[in-house]
Order: C-alpha cells, then sequence, then structure tokens
C-alpha cells in the first residue's frame, strides 16, 4: 500500500466521546482541503464513531487500524471547508 | 482566536455539529446582540444566547424587578426583588457564562437614543412590551439597516418575525400603523401564560443564533404564529410592501417618532 503524506498528528488518547470528535474536528477545521489529519486514540467507541463522523461531515476516511492492544490510528484526508 | 479547553467542553454539543463546529462557534462568540427589554422575553432570549456564547449582549430596560414579573421573567429572582432588571440579568447570563459581556443600560429606549445604542450591534432582538417601542424598534433597524428578530406574546399566543432590511419585509409592511389604544388589550386583558414567553424567546434565539451562523432559513417575509391552546404553529407570508411608509424606496417616515399613546404594557 503506498504511504500517505500526513500532514498533522493529534494524539487524543485518553479522551472519550464527544471530546475525541470535537478534538479531531477543530484540528481538521484548521486544515486545508486534500490534506491529511491522523488521529491517535485510545477509545474503542470513538474508533468507529470518528470515521462516521468524519464522512458524514463529508471528509475521506484513508485508514482505521488497531495498532496494539489499546490503540487505534484514523486517517482522514479533509475534502472539504 | 483559538478556543480553550474550557470553551471546546463547554461549547462540545454545538461544535460537533457539522453547521457549527469550531469555526461557528468563533462566530457566535465574537457576535455582538442588542436586546429591547429584560423582560417576558429579553430574560429566555438573553439567558440562551449567554449560553451559547454570544460575546457582547447589550439589554436595556428601565425597570425594577417586581413580584408579578417572576411567574415568567426566568433571569431574574426572589432574592432580585426591587433590583434593576438589566443588574438582575447581567449577574444571572454573566455567572452562567463567564465569555460574555452582558452591557446593561437603565434608561428608557426612545428616538433620541437608539440609533446610538444598536449602532455598534450586529444583530437587534425586539423582546418589549409595548407597540410604540415595537415601531421604534423596527424604524431605527430599518434605517440602519439591522437585522431585527421581533417577538410579541399576548395570553396563548405568540408571534415571531424575522427583519432583514434590504431583504424583506419590516413590521410596517405588516401592519403599517400601530393599532389606536383602544383596540389593543386593556391591561386587565392583557394577562399571559408564562411559558409562553420561552417558547417565543427560545425561537428569538434560535433565529439570532442562525442568523450569526449564516445556516438555514430564517423567518424572512413570514410570521409565525404559535397557539399554545390549541398547540398550532402556523407561517404567514408577509410580502414586503412596496409602498410601506419606512422600508419602501420613497419612504414617507424618514425620521424616528416617539409614540406616548396610552398602551398597556404587556
Ligand atoms: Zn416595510
Amino acid at each position: 500500500m503506498e504511504d500517505v503524506r500526513i500532514d498533522k498528528k493529534i494524539n487524543i488518547k485518553g479522551l472519550i466521546c464527544p471530546y475525541t470528535f470535537v478534538k479531531s474536528k477543530i484540528a481538521i477545521e484548521d486544515m486545508e482541503v486534500g490534506e491529511v489529519l491522523e488521529i491517535l486514540l485510545d477509545y474503542e467507541e470513538a474508533s468507529r464513531s470518528i470515521p462516521k463522523s468524519m464522512e458524514d461531515h463529508g471528509h475521506k476516511v484513508l485508514k482505521v487500524e488497531k495498532i496494539n492492544d489499546t490503540d487505534w490510528i484514523i486517517q482522514v484526508r479533509k475534502e472539504k471547508e | 482566536m483559538e478556543l480553550t479547553e474550557d470553551q471546546l467542553h463547554r461549547y462540545s454539543r454545538h461544535i460537533i455539529l457539522p453547521e457549527v463546529g469550531g469555526k461557528g462557534q468563533k462566530k457566535i462568540l465574537s457576535a455582538k446582540v442588542f436586546i429591547v427589554g429584560a423582560g417576558g422575553l429579553g430574560c429566555p432570549v438573553g439567558y440562551y444566547l449567554a449560553a451559547a456564547g454570544v460575546g457582547t449582549i447589550g439589554m436595556i430596560d428601565n425597570d425594577t424587578v417586581e413580584l408579578s414579573n417572576l411567574q415568567r421573567q426566568i433571569a431574574h429572582s426572589t432574592k432580585k426583588l426591587g433590583v434593576h432588571k438589566v443588574d438582575s440579568a447581567k449577574e444571572t447570563f454573566e455567572s452562567l457564562n463567564p465569555d460574555v459581556k452582558v452591557i446593561g443600560i437603565k434608561d428608557r429606549i426612545s428616538k433620541d437614543n437608539i440609533l446610538d445604542l444598536i449602532k455598534d450591534y450586529d444583530i437587534v432582538v425586539d423582546g418589549s412590551d409595548n407597540f410604540p417601542t415595537r415601531y421604534l424598534v423596527n424604524d431605527a433597524c430599518v434605517m440602519l439597516k439591522k437585522p431585527l428578530v421581533s417577538g410579541a406574546i399576548l395570553r396563548f399566543e405568540g408571534q415571531v418575525t424575522t427583519i432583514l432590511p434590504g431583504e424583506g419585509h419590516c413590521y410596517r409592511c405588516l401592519f403599517e400603523e400601530m393599532p389606536p389604544p383602544g383596540l389593543v388589550p386593556s391591561c386587565q386583558e392583557a394577562g399571559v401564560l408564562g411559558a409562553i414567553t420561552g417558547v417565543v424567546g427560545a425561537l428569538q434565539a434560535t433565529e439570532v443564533l442562525k442568523l450569526i451562523l449564516g445556516k438555514g432559513d430564517v423567518l424572512k417575509n413570514t410570521l409565525l404564529i404559535y397557539d399554545a391552546l390549541k398547540v398550532n404553529f402556523r407561517r404567514v407570508k408577509v410580502p414586503k410592501n412596496q409602498n410601506c411608509p419606512v422600508c419602501s424606496d420613497n419612504p414617507t417616515i424618514t425620521e424616528l417618532q416617539d409614540y406616548d399613546a396610552g398602551y398597556c404594557r404587556i
């Protein structure tokens, strides 16, 4: 799989809903269309709800990956303002 | 301006809305809204705007809190009897949300002060309780091209309309002249179910927030009428009157007037 260029990374480990999404949304709002945000989190429910909410907001989810026992990585490309 | 951690928490239910987000919340925080009256409508309007984080809220009212106000004027309380309503409301709103600055003016609104009072605000809300003020506020907003969210209540009925000067109707397109004092309810007839003020005030606050955010439709060219007894909301179309005495191309009213007739205050 080709490597995606990551423009911004945030670590929201320790946060629960809805602050997981609040932080992710604030981060992507400050980015340019086409840029990629990588989110590191450890709240399982958010590993499903953040991708869904990002797509509802019109962005493109590139990857959702469990990287170890506790953590997930989500990559999202900003598609619109 | 960056939102603080506290603000991310306080406004999280706004921020997660696609129509608001952090950007919309910042617009709310930098908005300035002027509310005419700190009574039945001004209380819920100000309360919700303060909770939403509207950064500057101006309020004018010359009255002090009386026992008979407390059946509906929810920003005040029994402890505040005798206190100026704008001082009471300021304390309530600023303790709800320290992001909000309330500028209270203890005065009666008039043709001589209104233009100066509202000129630096983005949006005006009319929560006044009498016809002379309603017409004065309408005319001043048309002259300064300020968006105006107007509300009225009586007995079991409420009305809301949003006036965008230059784009839609104004209050005089709807009712050109004030009704003569004999035709408006006398003081004994002018009861109001307290909770109605909450319905109408919350509708007004919602209109204000949509105007700030630039999202959704507002009650432009429309009068919304709420009938609590029948539990009915009705929308009445109000076209802009091409011969309106104040908002048409050739207005006959070009100066503000104070109307001091014997109107009952509701
Ligand atoms: Zn008009």
